[in-house]
Protein backbone atom coordinates (compact mmCIF):
# COMPACT_ATOMS: atom_id res chain seq x y z
CA UNK A 1 0.00 0.00 0.00
CA UNK A 2 1.70 3.24 -1.16
CA UNK A 3 0.01 6.35 0.95
CA UNK A 4 1.46 8.04 -0.98
CA UNK A 5 0.69 7.59 -4.53
CA UNK A 6 -3.12 6.94 -3.14
CA UNK A 7 -3.03 11.23 -1.91
CA UNK A 8 -1.70 11.59 -5.81
CA UNK A 9 -4.91 9.95 -6.40
CA UNK A 10 -7.02 11.88 -4.49
CA UNK A 11 -5.11 14.59 -5.56
CA UNK A 12 -6.91 14.56 -8.92
CA UNK A 13 -10.53 14.93 -7.57
CA UNK A 14 -9.53 17.28 -4.71
CA UNK A 15 -6.62 19.19 -5.67
CA UNK A 16 -6.94 20.48 -1.50
CA UNK A 17 -6.19 17.02 -0.66
CA UNK A 18 -2.54 17.86 0.87
CA UNK A 19 -3.91 21.33 2.23
CA UNK A 20 -6.57 19.63 4.16
CA UNK A 21 -3.95 17.43 5.71
CA UNK A 22 -1.39 19.67 6.41
CA UNK A 23 -3.04 21.91 8.99
CA UNK A 24 -3.59 18.20 11.09
CA UNK A 25 0.24 17.64 10.95
CA UNK A 26 -0.48 16.14 14.38
CA UNK A 27 -2.25 13.48 13.03
CA UNK A 28 0.05 12.62 10.36
CA UNK A 29 3.10 12.88 13.37
CA UNK A 30 0.76 10.27 15.44
CA UNK A 31 0.10 8.36 12.05
CA UNK A 32 4.26 8.59 11.68
CA UNK A 33 4.60 6.71 15.15
CA UNK A 34 2.03 4.39 14.79
CA UNK A 35 3.52 3.19 11.31
CA UNK A 36 6.20 1.71 12.62
CA UNK A 37 4.49 -0.47 15.54
CA UNK A 38 1.47 -1.42 13.54
CA UNK A 39 1.70 -4.71 11.49
CA UNK A 40 0.67 -4.08 7.65
CA UNK A 41 -2.64 -4.67 7.46
CA UNK A 42 -3.25 -2.42 10.25
CA UNK A 43 -2.28 0.43 8.43
CA UNK A 44 -5.25 1.19 5.92
CA UNK A 45 -7.45 1.74 8.70
CA UNK A 46 -5.47 4.20 10.32
CA UNK A 47 -4.90 5.74 7.06
CA UNK A 48 -9.24 5.91 6.39
CA UNK A 49 -9.54 7.16 9.69
CA UNK A 50 -6.83 9.83 9.15
CA UNK A 51 -8.73 11.02 5.65
CA UNK A 52 -12.00 10.81 7.40
CA UNK A 53 -10.82 13.37 10.16
CA UNK A 54 -9.46 15.45 6.88
CA UNK A 55 -13.21 15.37 5.49
CA UNK A 56 -14.81 15.55 8.42
CA UNK A 57 -13.65 19.00 9.59
CA UNK A 58 -16.46 21.42 8.15
CA UNK A 59 -14.51 23.56 5.47
CA UNK A 60 -16.07 24.43 2.31
CA UNK A 61 -17.22 20.20 1.46
CA UNK A 62 -19.01 18.33 3.86
CA UNK A 63 -18.15 15.09 4.52
CA UNK A 64 -20.46 12.16 3.29
CA UNK A 65 -21.71 11.44 6.64
CA UNK A 66 -22.38 15.21 7.32
CA UNK A 67 -24.75 16.01 4.46
CA UNK A 68 -26.33 12.52 5.00
CA UNK A 69 -26.69 13.79 9.06
CA UNK A 70 -28.28 16.85 7.72
CA UNK A 71 -30.55 15.31 5.20
CA UNK A 72 -31.55 12.93 8.04
CA UNK A 73 -32.23 15.91 10.65
CA UNK A 74 -34.49 17.53 7.75
CA UNK A 75 -36.39 14.01 6.92
CA UNK A 76 -36.92 13.49 10.51
CA UNK A 77 -39.04 17.33 10.33
CA UNK A 78 -40.82 16.28 7.74
CA UNK A 79 -41.94 12.39 9.27
CA UNK A 80 -42.33 13.93 12.78
CA UNK A 81 -44.86 16.70 10.89
CA UNK A 82 -46.68 14.23 8.62
CA UNK A 83 -47.73 12.22 11.07
CA UNK A 84 -49.01 14.57 13.17
CA UNK A 85 -50.82 15.96 10.31
CA UNK A 86 -52.07 13.09 8.78
CA UNK A 87 -53.67 11.81 12.21
CA UNK A 88 -55.64 15.34 12.36
CA UNK A 89 -59.27 15.44 10.78
CA UNK A 90 -59.00 18.90 9.41
CA UNK A 91 -59.11 17.83 6.14
CA UNK A 92 -61.95 19.16 3.70
CA UNK A 93 -61.93 15.50 1.49
CA UNK A 94 -60.57 12.02 1.98
CA UNK A 95 -58.10 12.63 -0.93
CA UNK A 96 -56.06 15.27 1.26
CA UNK A 97 -55.97 12.77 4.32
CA UNK A 98 -55.11 10.09 2.53
CA UNK A 99 -52.16 12.37 0.63
CA UNK A 100 -51.06 13.20 3.41
CA UNK A 101 -50.51 9.56 5.01
CA UNK A 102 -48.80 8.60 1.84
CA UNK A 103 -46.14 11.50 1.91
CA UNK A 104 -45.97 10.82 5.70
CA UNK A 105 -44.62 7.11 4.77
CA UNK A 106 -42.47 8.15 2.14
CA UNK A 107 -41.27 10.37 4.74
CA UNK A 108 -40.31 7.22 6.95
CA UNK A 109 -38.53 5.44 4.71
CA UNK A 110 -36.15 8.17 3.83
CA UNK A 111 -35.80 8.45 7.45
CA UNK A 112 -34.85 4.54 7.86
CA UNK A 113 -32.75 4.66 4.30
CA UNK A 114 -30.85 7.52 5.65
CA UNK A 115 -30.41 5.74 8.79
CA UNK A 116 -28.83 2.53 7.40
CA UNK A 117 -26.65 4.52 5.13
CA UNK A 118 -24.93 6.26 7.92
CA UNK A 119 -24.57 3.15 9.69
CA UNK A 120 -22.59 1.68 6.52
CA UNK A 121 -20.60 4.10 6.26
CA UNK A 122 -19.20 2.99 9.98
CA UNK A 123 -18.29 5.10 13.09
CA UNK A 124 -20.81 6.76 14.99
CA UNK A 125 -24.27 5.27 15.45
CA UNK A 126 -27.29 8.06 13.32
CA UNK A 127 -28.31 10.99 15.67
CA UNK A 128 -31.94 9.97 16.89
CA UNK A 129 -35.23 12.27 16.26
CA UNK A 130 -38.13 12.62 18.28
CA UNK A 131 -41.29 14.59 18.44
CA UNK A 132 -40.09 16.34 20.87
CA UNK A 133 -37.40 17.68 19.08
CA UNK A 134 -39.15 20.02 16.92
CA UNK A 135 -40.89 23.48 18.05
CA UNK A 136 -44.67 22.86 15.60
CA UNK A 137 -45.33 26.42 16.66
CA UNK A 138 -41.90 27.57 14.53
CA UNK A 139 -41.20 29.90 17.66
CA UNK A 140 -44.29 31.22 18.31
CA UNK A 141 -44.92 32.26 14.65
CA UNK A 142 -47.18 30.06 13.91
CA UNK A 143 -49.31 29.94 17.20
CA UNK A 144 -51.46 26.62 17.58
CA UNK A 145 -52.53 26.68 13.88
CA UNK A 146 -49.97 24.39 12.49
CA UNK A 147 -52.34 20.87 13.54
CA UNK A 148 -55.49 22.75 13.60
CA UNK A 149 -55.77 25.31 10.60
CA UNK A 150 -55.65 23.43 7.28
CA UNK A 151 -54.40 26.27 5.09
CA UNK A 152 -51.59 26.76 7.54
CA UNK A 153 -50.67 23.13 8.04
CA UNK A 154 -50.84 22.82 3.88
CA UNK A 155 -48.73 25.92 3.54
CA UNK A 156 -46.04 24.20 6.43
CA UNK A 157 -46.22 21.43 4.40
CA UNK A 158 -45.01 23.09 1.17
CA UNK A 159 -42.44 25.18 2.97
CA UNK A 160 -40.87 21.74 4.23
CA UNK A 161 -41.25 20.21 0.78
CA UNK A 162 -39.59 23.23 -1.37
CA UNK A 163 -36.92 23.25 1.32
CA UNK A 164 -35.97 19.69 1.46
CA UNK A 165 -35.85 19.86 -2.74
CA UNK A 166 -33.45 22.36 -2.55
CA UNK A 167 -31.18 21.51 0.31
CA UNK A 168 -30.75 18.00 -1.95
CA UNK A 169 -30.17 20.10 -4.48
CA UNK A 170 -27.27 21.73 -2.78
CA UNK A 171 -25.86 19.02 -1.16
CA UNK A 172 -25.56 16.84 -4.53
CA UNK A 173 -22.12 18.10 -5.83
CA UNK A 174 -20.79 17.28 -2.49
CA UNK A 175 -21.65 13.53 -3.19
CA UNK A 176 -19.91 13.21 -6.31
CA UNK A 177 -17.46 10.98 -5.21
CA UNK A 178 -19.87 8.30 -3.82
CA UNK A 179 -21.98 7.25 -6.38
CA UNK A 180 -24.30 5.02 -4.60
CA UNK A 181 -24.90 7.63 -2.12
CA UNK A 182 -25.32 10.17 -4.91
CA UNK A 183 -27.60 8.18 -6.64
CA UNK A 184 -30.23 7.42 -3.83
CA UNK A 185 -29.96 11.26 -2.58
CA UNK A 186 -31.25 12.09 -6.24
CA UNK A 187 -33.97 9.47 -5.93
CA UNK A 188 -35.49 11.15 -2.60
CA UNK A 189 -34.84 14.40 -4.04
CA UNK A 190 -37.64 13.89 -6.97
CA UNK A 191 -39.66 11.89 -4.55
CA UNK A 192 -39.67 15.21 -2.82
CA UNK A 193 -40.66 17.37 -5.70
CA UNK A 194 -43.10 15.39 -6.66
CA UNK A 195 -44.60 16.01 -3.08
CA UNK A 196 -43.97 19.65 -3.33
CA UNK A 197 -45.70 20.12 -6.56
CA UNK A 198 -49.00 17.86 -5.05
CA UNK A 199 -49.15 19.99 -2.05
CA UNK A 200 -49.05 23.16 -3.93
CA UNK A 201 -52.25 21.62 -5.84
CA UNK A 202 -53.84 20.78 -2.70
CA UNK A 203 -53.12 24.36 -1.54
CA UNK A 204 -54.39 25.56 -4.98
CA UNK A 205 -57.70 23.58 -4.81
CA UNK A 206 -58.56 23.95 -1.51
CA UNK A 207 -61.70 25.76 -0.15
CA UNK A 208 -60.54 29.54 -0.73
CA UNK A 209 -57.63 28.53 -2.21
CA UNK A 210 -54.25 30.28 -3.54
CA UNK A 211 -55.40 31.06 -6.53
CA UNK A 212 -53.04 30.15 -9.73
CA UNK A 213 -50.78 28.59 -7.70
CA UNK A 214 -48.67 26.34 -9.68
CA UNK A 215 -47.06 23.20 -9.55
CA UNK A 216 -43.66 24.46 -10.24
CA UNK A 217 -41.99 27.78 -8.19
CA UNK A 218 -42.71 30.95 -10.37
CA UNK A 219 -39.41 33.82 -9.66
CA UNK A 220 -39.51 33.87 -5.72
CA UNK A 221 -43.14 33.72 -5.45
CA UNK A 222 -43.82 32.30 -1.72
CA UNK A 223 -47.15 31.28 -2.92
CA UNK A 224 -49.26 32.93 -0.04
CA UNK A 225 -47.20 31.58 2.80
CA UNK A 226 -46.03 33.65 5.63
CA UNK A 227 -43.09 36.42 4.85
CA UNK A 228 -41.12 34.97 7.49
CA UNK A 229 -40.54 32.46 4.85
CA UNK A 230 -39.26 34.09 2.06
CA UNK A 231 -35.64 32.39 2.40
CA UNK A 232 -37.38 29.20 0.99
CA UNK A 233 -37.70 30.98 -2.19
CA UNK A 234 -35.25 33.67 -2.53
CA UNK A 235 -32.60 32.85 -5.73
CA UNK A 236 -35.59 30.67 -7.34
CA UNK A 237 -36.16 33.74 -10.10
CA UNK A 238 -32.21 33.03 -11.92
CA UNK A 239 -33.31 33.32 -15.32
CA UNK A 240 -29.22 32.52 -16.17
CA UNK A 241 -27.56 29.16 -16.06
CA UNK A 242 -24.30 28.37 -16.14
CA UNK A 243 -23.88 31.38 -18.18
CA UNK A 244 -26.65 30.50 -20.41
CA UNK A 245 -29.48 33.32 -20.92
CA UNK A 246 -32.69 31.01 -20.38
CA UNK A 247 -35.08 33.87 -21.79
CA UNK A 248 -35.48 34.38 -25.41
CA UNK A 249 -37.77 33.27 -28.18
CA UNK A 250 -36.97 29.74 -29.72
CA UNK A 251 -39.19 27.95 -32.65
CA UNK A 252 -41.52 31.45 -32.17
CA UNK A 253 -42.25 30.12 -28.43
CA UNK A 254 -41.47 33.02 -26.14
CA UNK A 255 -39.59 32.14 -22.89
CA UNK A 256 -40.39 34.89 -20.39
CA UNK A 257 -38.57 35.17 -16.65
CA UNK A 258 -41.38 33.24 -15.41
CA UNK A 259 -41.20 30.34 -17.38
CA UNK A 260 -37.21 30.41 -17.48
CA UNK A 261 -37.21 30.84 -13.55
CA UNK A 262 -40.04 27.91 -13.73
CA UNK A 263 -37.82 25.43 -15.59
CA UNK A 264 -34.98 25.33 -13.41
CA UNK A 265 -35.22 24.74 -9.44
CA UNK A 266 -32.58 26.01 -7.41
CA UNK A 267 -29.74 24.87 -4.47
CA UNK A 268 -29.78 25.88 -1.20
CA UNK A 269 -26.53 25.96 1.20
CA UNK A 270 -27.02 23.88 4.67
CA UNK A 271 -26.48 27.38 6.18
CA UNK A 272 -29.01 28.65 4.05
CA UNK A 273 -31.53 25.30 4.97
CA UNK A 274 -30.55 25.66 8.84
CA UNK A 275 -31.69 28.59 9.09
CA UNK A 276 -34.66 28.14 7.51
CA UNK A 277 -35.89 25.22 9.65
CA UNK A 278 -34.04 27.02 12.74
CA UNK A 279 -37.70 28.10 14.16
CA UNK A 280 -38.64 24.37 13.92
CA UNK A 281 -35.89 22.87 15.93
CA UNK A 282 -37.14 22.91 19.73
CA UNK B 1 -16.75 32.83 -32.12
CA UNK B 2 -20.09 31.47 -30.43
CA UNK B 3 -22.13 34.16 -32.04
CA UNK B 4 -21.13 33.05 -35.63
CA UNK B 5 -21.75 29.41 -34.83
CA UNK B 6 -25.54 30.22 -33.36
CA UNK B 7 -25.80 32.06 -36.96
CA UNK B 8 -24.33 29.19 -38.75
CA UNK B 9 -26.81 27.40 -37.24
CA UNK B 10 -29.97 28.78 -37.43
CA UNK B 11 -29.55 29.26 -41.06
CA UNK B 12 -29.01 25.60 -41.31
CA UNK B 13 -32.46 25.25 -39.45
CA UNK B 14 -34.53 26.54 -41.94
CA UNK B 15 -32.95 24.21 -45.06
CA UNK B 16 -32.74 21.40 -42.92
CA UNK B 17 -36.00 21.53 -41.57
CA UNK B 18 -37.56 22.23 -44.69
CA UNK B 19 -35.85 19.12 -46.47
CA UNK B 20 -37.11 16.81 -43.56
CA UNK B 21 -40.88 18.40 -43.98
CA UNK B 22 -40.04 17.75 -48.00
CA UNK B 23 -38.79 14.55 -47.49
CA UNK B 24 -41.44 13.57 -45.63
CA UNK B 25 -43.92 14.45 -47.08
CA UNK B 26 -42.87 13.06 -50.56
CA UNK B 27 -43.32 9.13 -49.05
CA UNK B 28 -47.05 8.35 -48.61
CA UNK B 29 -46.57 6.75 -45.85
CA UNK B 30 -44.75 9.15 -43.87
CA UNK B 31 -47.43 11.38 -45.23
CA UNK B 32 -50.23 9.51 -43.91
CA UNK B 33 -49.02 8.56 -40.20
CA UNK B 34 -47.66 12.26 -40.41
CA UNK B 35 -51.72 13.08 -40.53
CA UNK B 36 -52.93 10.82 -38.16
CA UNK B 37 -50.66 12.17 -35.47
CA UNK B 38 -50.92 15.44 -36.17
CA UNK B 39 -54.71 15.48 -36.41
CA UNK B 40 -54.17 16.71 -39.88
CA UNK B 41 -53.70 20.29 -38.46
CA UNK B 42 -51.32 21.29 -36.92
CA UNK B 43 -48.66 23.03 -38.63
CA UNK B 44 -45.39 20.88 -39.59
CA UNK B 45 -43.44 23.78 -37.93
CA UNK B 46 -44.75 22.30 -34.75
CA UNK B 47 -43.65 18.95 -34.82
CA UNK B 48 -40.17 18.93 -36.10
CA UNK B 49 -37.61 19.38 -33.52
CA UNK B 50 -35.62 22.93 -33.67
CA UNK B 51 -32.02 23.07 -33.66
CA UNK B 52 -29.18 22.55 -35.69
CA UNK B 53 -28.90 19.63 -37.80
CA UNK B 54 -25.46 18.80 -39.18
CA UNK B 55 -26.46 15.25 -39.67
CA UNK B 56 -26.97 15.05 -43.45
CA UNK B 57 -26.35 11.68 -44.86
CA UNK B 58 -29.33 10.49 -45.57
CA UNK B 59 -30.23 10.38 -49.26
CA UNK B 60 -34.04 12.19 -50.20
CA UNK B 61 -34.97 8.16 -50.88
CA UNK B 62 -34.17 7.14 -47.70
CA UNK B 63 -36.92 7.18 -44.83
CA UNK B 64 -34.76 6.29 -42.38
CA UNK B 65 -33.00 9.58 -41.08
CA UNK B 66 -29.11 8.31 -40.07
CA UNK B 67 -28.06 7.38 -36.83
CA UNK B 68 -27.17 9.91 -33.92
CA UNK B 69 -24.26 9.05 -31.46
CA UNK B 70 -24.43 10.77 -28.34
CA UNK B 71 -20.97 10.19 -27.58
CA UNK B 72 -18.78 10.07 -24.50
CA UNK B 73 -17.34 11.68 -21.27
CA UNK B 74 -19.84 14.68 -20.08
CA UNK B 75 -20.50 15.97 -23.49
CA UNK B 76 -22.42 12.46 -24.00
CA UNK B 77 -24.07 12.99 -21.05
CA UNK B 78 -25.01 16.31 -22.09
CA UNK B 79 -25.93 15.11 -25.31
CA UNK B 80 -28.12 12.54 -23.64
CA UNK B 81 -30.30 14.94 -21.76
CA UNK B 82 -30.95 16.97 -24.61
CA UNK B 83 -32.25 14.24 -26.91
CA UNK B 84 -34.66 13.76 -24.08
CA UNK B 85 -35.22 17.02 -23.80
CA UNK B 86 -35.63 17.96 -27.53
CA UNK B 87 -38.08 14.80 -27.44
CA UNK B 88 -39.96 16.32 -24.69
CA UNK B 89 -40.30 19.64 -25.93
CA UNK B 90 -41.34 18.41 -29.46
CA UNK B 91 -44.51 16.56 -28.07
CA UNK B 92 -45.72 19.60 -25.65
CA UNK B 93 -44.76 22.26 -28.33
CA UNK B 94 -47.43 19.77 -31.08
CA UNK B 95 -50.16 19.23 -27.80
CA UNK B 96 -50.45 22.91 -27.15
CA UNK B 97 -50.79 23.75 -31.32
CA UNK B 98 -53.40 21.42 -32.00
CA UNK B 99 -56.08 22.84 -33.01
CA UNK B 100 -58.79 21.37 -31.00
CA UNK B 101 -56.50 21.91 -27.65
CA UNK B 102 -59.02 23.66 -26.07
CA UNK B 103 -61.97 20.79 -26.66
CA UNK B 104 -59.41 18.06 -25.73
CA UNK B 105 -58.46 20.22 -22.00
CA UNK B 106 -61.68 22.19 -21.07
CA UNK B 107 -60.40 23.23 -17.94
CA UNK B 108 -57.94 26.51 -18.62
CA UNK B 109 -55.84 25.77 -15.54
CA UNK B 110 -55.09 22.57 -17.19
CA UNK B 111 -54.43 24.44 -20.85
CA UNK B 112 -52.12 26.24 -18.78
CA UNK B 113 -50.04 23.57 -17.20
CA UNK B 114 -49.52 22.11 -20.46
CA UNK B 115 -48.61 25.13 -21.59
CA UNK B 116 -45.86 26.34 -18.99
CA UNK B 117 -44.46 22.58 -19.51
CA UNK B 118 -43.64 22.90 -22.60
CA UNK B 119 -42.29 26.26 -22.04
CA UNK B 120 -40.28 24.61 -19.44
CA UNK B 121 -38.79 22.19 -21.98
CA UNK B 122 -37.82 24.29 -24.39
CA UNK B 123 -36.44 26.33 -22.02
CA UNK B 124 -34.53 22.61 -21.05
CA UNK B 125 -33.69 22.03 -24.90
CA UNK B 126 -32.36 25.19 -25.83
CA UNK B 127 -29.92 25.01 -22.53
CA UNK B 128 -28.07 22.10 -23.49
CA UNK B 129 -28.02 23.59 -27.01
CA UNK B 130 -26.22 26.22 -25.81
CA UNK B 131 -24.34 24.87 -22.80
CA UNK B 132 -23.06 22.08 -26.01
CA UNK B 133 -22.48 24.29 -28.22
CA UNK B 134 -20.20 26.24 -25.97
CA UNK B 135 -18.24 23.21 -24.72
CA UNK B 136 -17.96 21.29 -27.26
CA UNK B 137 -19.70 22.63 -30.53
CA UNK B 138 -18.76 20.19 -32.69
CA UNK B 139 -19.44 17.02 -30.57
CA UNK B 140 -23.63 18.17 -30.17
CA UNK B 141 -25.94 15.90 -31.83
CA UNK B 142 -28.67 17.40 -34.37
CA UNK B 143 -31.95 18.02 -33.82
CA UNK B 144 -34.08 14.79 -33.91
CA UNK B 145 -37.30 13.81 -35.54
CA UNK B 146 -39.78 12.93 -33.36
CA UNK B 147 -41.91 9.70 -34.23
CA UNK B 148 -45.36 9.66 -32.04
CA UNK B 149 -47.75 6.63 -32.14
CA UNK B 150 -51.26 7.02 -34.19
CA UNK B 151 -53.40 8.19 -32.13
CA UNK B 152 -51.22 9.90 -29.12
CA UNK B 153 -53.25 12.97 -29.68
CA UNK B 154 -56.28 11.79 -30.45
CA UNK B 155 -57.62 12.29 -26.52
CA UNK B 156 -57.09 13.93 -23.25
CA UNK B 157 -56.19 10.24 -21.69
CA UNK B 158 -53.93 9.76 -24.55
CA UNK B 159 -51.90 12.61 -24.47
CA UNK B 160 -51.61 12.59 -20.67
CA UNK B 161 -50.51 8.99 -20.94
CA UNK B 162 -47.58 9.61 -23.34
CA UNK B 163 -46.86 12.71 -20.84
CA UNK B 164 -46.91 10.33 -17.81
CA UNK B 165 -44.44 8.17 -19.97
CA UNK B 166 -42.36 11.20 -21.18
CA UNK B 167 -41.79 12.97 -17.66
CA UNK B 168 -41.54 9.73 -15.33
CA UNK B 169 -38.89 8.32 -17.88
CA UNK B 170 -36.66 11.68 -17.86
CA UNK B 171 -36.85 11.34 -14.00
CA UNK B 172 -35.62 8.35 -14.03
CA UNK B 173 -33.00 9.32 -16.76
CA UNK B 174 -31.16 12.48 -14.74
CA UNK B 175 -31.41 10.19 -11.19
CA UNK B 176 -29.37 7.43 -13.13
CA UNK B 177 -27.39 9.70 -14.96
CA UNK B 178 -26.04 12.07 -12.26
CA UNK B 179 -23.39 9.97 -10.92
CA UNK B 180 -22.47 9.82 -14.66
CA UNK B 181 -21.47 13.56 -14.65
CA UNK B 182 -17.92 13.97 -13.34
CA UNK B 183 -18.66 17.89 -13.92
CA UNK B 184 -20.03 19.58 -10.35
CA UNK B 185 -21.67 22.61 -12.52
CA UNK B 186 -23.22 19.81 -14.91
CA UNK B 187 -24.05 17.63 -12.21
CA UNK B 188 -26.14 20.89 -10.39
CA UNK B 189 -27.71 21.86 -13.33
CA UNK B 190 -29.19 17.93 -13.93
CA UNK B 191 -30.41 18.51 -10.32
CA UNK B 192 -32.01 21.90 -11.12
CA UNK B 193 -33.95 20.29 -14.32
CA UNK B 194 -34.77 17.04 -12.51
CA UNK B 195 -36.97 18.28 -9.64
CA UNK B 196 -38.89 20.34 -12.24
CA UNK B 197 -39.18 17.77 -13.87
CA UNK B 198 -40.12 15.50 -11.23
CA UNK B 199 -42.86 18.50 -10.48
CA UNK B 200 -44.34 17.57 -14.39
CA UNK B 201 -44.56 13.89 -13.06
CA UNK B 202 -46.61 14.68 -10.11
CA UNK B 203 -48.78 17.28 -12.00
CA UNK B 204 -49.43 14.90 -14.88
CA UNK B 205 -49.96 11.84 -12.62
CA UNK B 206 -52.56 13.96 -10.39
CA UNK B 207 -54.20 15.37 -13.94
CA UNK B 208 -55.03 11.42 -15.05
CA UNK B 209 -55.70 10.29 -11.28
CA UNK B 210 -55.78 12.71 -8.61
CA UNK B 211 -53.62 11.50 -5.22
CA UNK B 212 -50.90 9.28 -7.77
CA UNK B 213 -48.38 12.00 -7.69
CA UNK B 214 -45.90 9.75 -6.20
CA UNK B 215 -47.58 6.19 -6.07
CA UNK B 216 -48.42 3.62 -7.57
CA UNK B 217 -46.94 1.45 -10.97
CA UNK B 218 -44.44 2.88 -12.28
CA UNK B 219 -45.26 1.87 -15.98
CA UNK B 220 -41.62 3.07 -17.69
CA UNK B 221 -40.34 -0.56 -15.40
CA UNK B 222 -41.82 -2.64 -13.14
CA UNK B 223 -42.28 -1.96 -9.76
CA UNK B 224 -43.92 1.44 -8.37
CA UNK B 225 -43.10 5.11 -8.83
CA UNK B 226 -41.44 4.90 -5.37
CA UNK B 227 -40.05 2.06 -4.14
CA UNK B 228 -40.86 0.38 -0.08
CA UNK B 229 -37.38 2.88 1.05
CA UNK B 230 -39.07 5.63 -0.15
CA UNK B 231 -36.60 6.21 -3.67
CA UNK B 232 -37.58 7.42 -7.31
CA UNK B 233 -36.98 5.55 -10.26
CA UNK B 234 -33.78 5.69 -11.49
CA UNK B 235 -33.03 4.03 -14.76
CA UNK B 236 -29.66 3.51 -17.14
CA UNK B 237 -28.94 5.67 -20.44
CA UNK B 238 -29.47 1.71 -21.97
CA UNK B 239 -32.89 1.47 -20.39
CA UNK B 240 -33.91 4.79 -21.45
CA UNK B 241 -32.99 5.04 -24.03
CA UNK B 242 -34.45 2.03 -25.01
CA UNK B 243 -37.63 3.05 -23.71
CA UNK B 244 -36.99 6.57 -25.47
CA UNK B 245 -35.85 5.09 -29.24
CA UNK B 246 -39.66 4.50 -30.68
CA UNK B 247 -40.74 7.76 -30.28
CA UNK B 248 -37.70 8.78 -32.10
CA UNK B 249 -37.12 8.41 -36.11
CA UNK B 250 -33.35 8.85 -35.74
CA UNK B 251 -31.58 5.25 -34.28
CA UNK B 252 -29.37 6.87 -31.18
CA UNK B 253 -26.57 5.68 -30.06
CA UNK B 254 -25.39 5.68 -26.05
CA UNK B 255 -23.10 3.15 -26.67
CA UNK B 256 -20.06 5.40 -25.72
CA UNK B 257 -22.09 6.93 -22.65
CA UNK B 258 -20.11 6.54 -19.21
CA UNK B 259 -21.60 3.88 -17.51
CA UNK B 260 -20.34 4.80 -13.96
Amino acid sequence: MNIFHILKEIEKVDENVFDRLDPRRAVFKHFGGFGKKLVAAAVPLAFGSMLNKAYGQSGTTPSVREVLEFALKLENLEYYFYKRAADTNIFPTPAGKTAFGVIRDHEEDHVNFLRTAITGLGGAAPTSYTDANFDWTADGLLGNNTFTDYPTMLAVAQAFEDTGVRAYKGAAPALISNNDVLQAALQIHSVEARHAAHLRRMRRDMPSGVANLKPWITMKDRGGIPPEFQGIYDGEEAVSQASVTITGTFGGVAIDANAASEAFDEPLTVAQVNAIVAPFLA
Amino acid sequence: MFTLNFKTMAKNLNSDSEQQVLQAWKNPLNRRSFLRYTGAGVAASAILLTGCDDDDDSTVTDNMPGAVNLGSGDVGVLNYAYALEQLEAAFYTAVVALPNFSTLFTSATERQVLTDIRNHEIAHREFFKAAITGAAASQIIPSLTPNLPANALSSRASILNLAKTFEDLGVAAYNGAGKLITNPTYLGIAGKIVSVEARHAAEIRDMIENGTFASGAAGITAGNIVDANGLDVALTPTQVLAAAQPFIRETINGNNLPTN
